[in-house]
């Protein structure tokens, strides 16, 4: 059993990261900030896969891990979805955080599978859970809910207390009384 | 229901002449919670592998938005149910940061006591469990034995085993109890002693060795392009840990190590659990040694006073002191004699709950009691967003939250460290047998309750 310290190797400055995507992609960026304490680029969808191949290939980044990916739904502003990438360098213990807003009239992000293997599940999941497709995704279906399940839960307006059985409540007898119930109101 | 079965079709029809498709779950027994593995066997290889997930989805994130911040703890109890605690700190964490509380410095030395003995009853189940499964009866009851004794310790600090919903945004619930060291300590030393057995019955165990060690074999490479974090990382040899890399609460603090594998197979994974475990009791005697004191329950003039006697006094209008005082709480205002305060608590008015000593005695703070419980008021955070990471029992749980000012969150978002791994799973079964999937399920430790959310 080999035992590392596994300290912090802060070689290149965290703070230069944004000022360099900035002069990279100027014609893309739409907004960076660094609110509270994290390193936020927003960009348009067609820069995405490029500012992600820069930041896992780039010698002086190396962002190797795609730590998360997920979305939120702005329901009544447009655009209405943002999709939020967190990337982290191991070697350099860097993070930032990449959004792409999107259309709901253009519901659709370039995938980074291609990039990261682990883009699969996640862009799986934030389709499953708002509906955002993902162009070039190899198997873009459903993942936590069922093939057949209607609709998008996360959206803002997929009701909570929708139900979708998928077998039909049984009707149980109401004690005391000659009448029937289900278990639950259906929808 | 019909594309569902088409789906099943498209990947059963993949199965060749002389091979046979198999449905590993979503019920077997050694799937430590529901999830259906598809497979297509040659003979005893595994050929192609598909993971089927979400049996255990409950809405983890829909239900958040629509509850307040402080409802939002029992949810996150119910992630990662072996290791909640952790859970319970990491969302706190996130909503301090989005708020910009500062936790006092005996409240952080308790949720790294009460993190490092989760990490423990998590580390244990999932030795434990895989022992068993490969035939080592023994070491699992001894395991399930110690991982009783430190929920005893959990229950005595939290009131309960699993669903402890111990944290708060700004600090914990409530004090340690009095004897909690002695107690903690006794446990630990039992603890250790556990774990020399089974390292004497299971480490150099000729058939436990055979069974596990070249199998399940996940690469450096892979293992960063999937994203994976945690003690499966740290046996392919990437001595990533959140506690060392992004030190948070009062980590930095402690003399600890991370242990790292070389092969990345399940024998790899179970000693970097083991040394784990021996890592976590180490933080855990250290913190106990260097906590901040407690409390002491006197007034100005250094006399123990009772809360009724406070409200005497504010009664009979001698409150030029009060505000200096604390009280010693009746136990049947708080349901337990330990209490809160703020040197586990953060004091922001915006955030925390009053002692309850207060809450009985003054007007502001009863004002301020109110503010915080009732619907609509509660914690607002301002409008903004985080991405708030722990090292949990499996590796990095992060919570990305948005806030729109209002008392319930927009959006919460949690990274389950097992989603990561399942998501490259089928890579490192498709190398074995079918009889290796229990061992390596087993080593990887999958916790349903955080995979589906």
């Amino acid at each position: 059993m080999r035992v590392s310290a596994g300290g912090i190797l802060n070689k290149m400055n965290q703070s230069s990261i944004l000022g360099r995507i900035e002069e990279k992609f100027s014609a893309l960026v739409n907004e960076t900030h660094s609110r509270p304490g994290q390193d936020t680029v927003i960009i348009n969808k067609s820069g995405i896969v490029e500012l992600a191949r820069f930041l896992k290939e780039d010698n002086d980044l190396k962002f190797n891990i795609l730590a998360d990916l997920t979305a939120v739904d702005y329901w009544k502003k447009d655009p209405r979805f943002q999709v939020v990438y967190h990337f982290l360098s191991l070697e350099n213990r860097f993070r930032i955080r990449v959004k792409v807003p999107v259309r709901e009239s253009d519901c659709e992000v370039p995938t980074l599978c291609g990039l990261w293997p682990a883009a699969n599940w996640y862009e799986r999941e934030v389709f499953d859970m708002f509906g955002i497709k993902f162009e070039g995704h190899p198997d873009l279906r459903r993942i936590l809910m069922y093939p057949g399940f209607e609709g998008h839960p996360l959206r803002k307006d997929y009701p909570k207390t929708r139900h979708q059985p998928i077998i039909e409540y049984r009707e149980l007898p109401v004690h005391g009384s000659k009448n029937t119930t289900t278990y639950r109101n259906k929808k | 229901m019909t594309d569902h079965l088409d789906h099943d079709n498209t990947f059963f029809e993949q199965t060749g002449e002389k091979e046979m498709f198999v449905n590993f779950g979503p019920s077997h027994p050694s799937t430590h919670g529901v999830i259906r593995i598809k497979l297509i066997a040659d003979g005893e290889f595994v050929k192609k592998t598909e993971i089927d997930i979400g049996y255990l989805h409950r809405g983890f994130e829909k239900e958040c938005e629509s509850s307040s911040y402080t409802q939002c703890f029992p949810y996150t109890d119910r992630l990662n149910y072996v290791s909640p605690l952790i859970n319970n700190f990491g969302f706190a964490k996130a909503v301090e940061d989005l708020m910009g509380l500062k936790v006092p410095e005996r409240g952080e030395y308790i949720r790294v006591i009460m993190s490092e003995l989760s990490r423990l009853t998590d580390h244990l189940t999932c030795v434990g469990a895989s022992t068993m499964e490969l035939g080592a009866f023994t070491a699992f009851l001894y395991m399930m034995k110690a991982r009783e004794w430190l929920y005893e310790v959990i229950e005595s600090v939290t009131g309960a085993h699993l669903t402890v919903s111990y944290a708060r945004v700004g600090g914990v619930k409530a004090d340690l109890p009095a004897t909690f060291s002695e107690h903690c300590l006794k446990v630990l030393a039992d603890t250790s002693r556990v774990l020399e057995e089974v390292d004497i019955l299971i480490t150099r165990n000729r058939i436990f060795y055979d069974r596990t060690r070249d199998v399940g074999v996940m690469t450096k490479e892979e293992a960063i392009s999937y994203g994976v974090t945690g003690p499966f990382l740290r046996s392919t040899g990437i001595d990533y840990d959140v506690r060392k890399a992004f030190p948070y609460h009062v980590y930095d603090r402690f003399d600890f190590e991370i242990p790292v594998g070389w092969k990345g197979d399940n024998y790899d994974r179970y000693l970097v659990r083991m040394e784990e475990m021996r890592q976590s009791i180490s933080i855990i005697r250290q913190a106990l040694k260097t906590i901040p004191a407690g409390p002491t329950n006197v007034d100005s003039e250094g006399n123990v006073i009772d809360a009724a006697s406070m409200a005497d006094l504010g009664k009979s209008g001698r409150t030029s002191n009060l505000i200096n005082m604390e009280a010693r709480v009746e136990p049947t205002l708080e349901g337990s004699e330990k209490r809160f305060h703020t040197l586990i608590r953060d004091d922001n008015r915006k955030a925390g709950l009053p002692p309850k000593d207060r809450a009985y005695t003054n007007i502001e703070a009863l004002i301020n009691h109110f503010k915080i419980v009732m619907d609509g008021h509660g914690i607002q955070p301002p409008k903004g967003e985080t991405y708030s990471f722990v090292e949990g029992g499996n590796g990095e749980l992060g919570f990305y939250v948005v806030s729109d000012g209002t008392s319930h969150p927009w959006r919460v978002r949690c990274r389950p460290p097992c989603f990561p791994i399942m998501a490259g799973l089928h890579n490192v079964l498709e190398k074995g047998q079918i009889a290796d999937i229990v061992a390596t399920f087993g080593s990887v430790n999958m916790i349903a309750g955080e995979l589906d959310r």
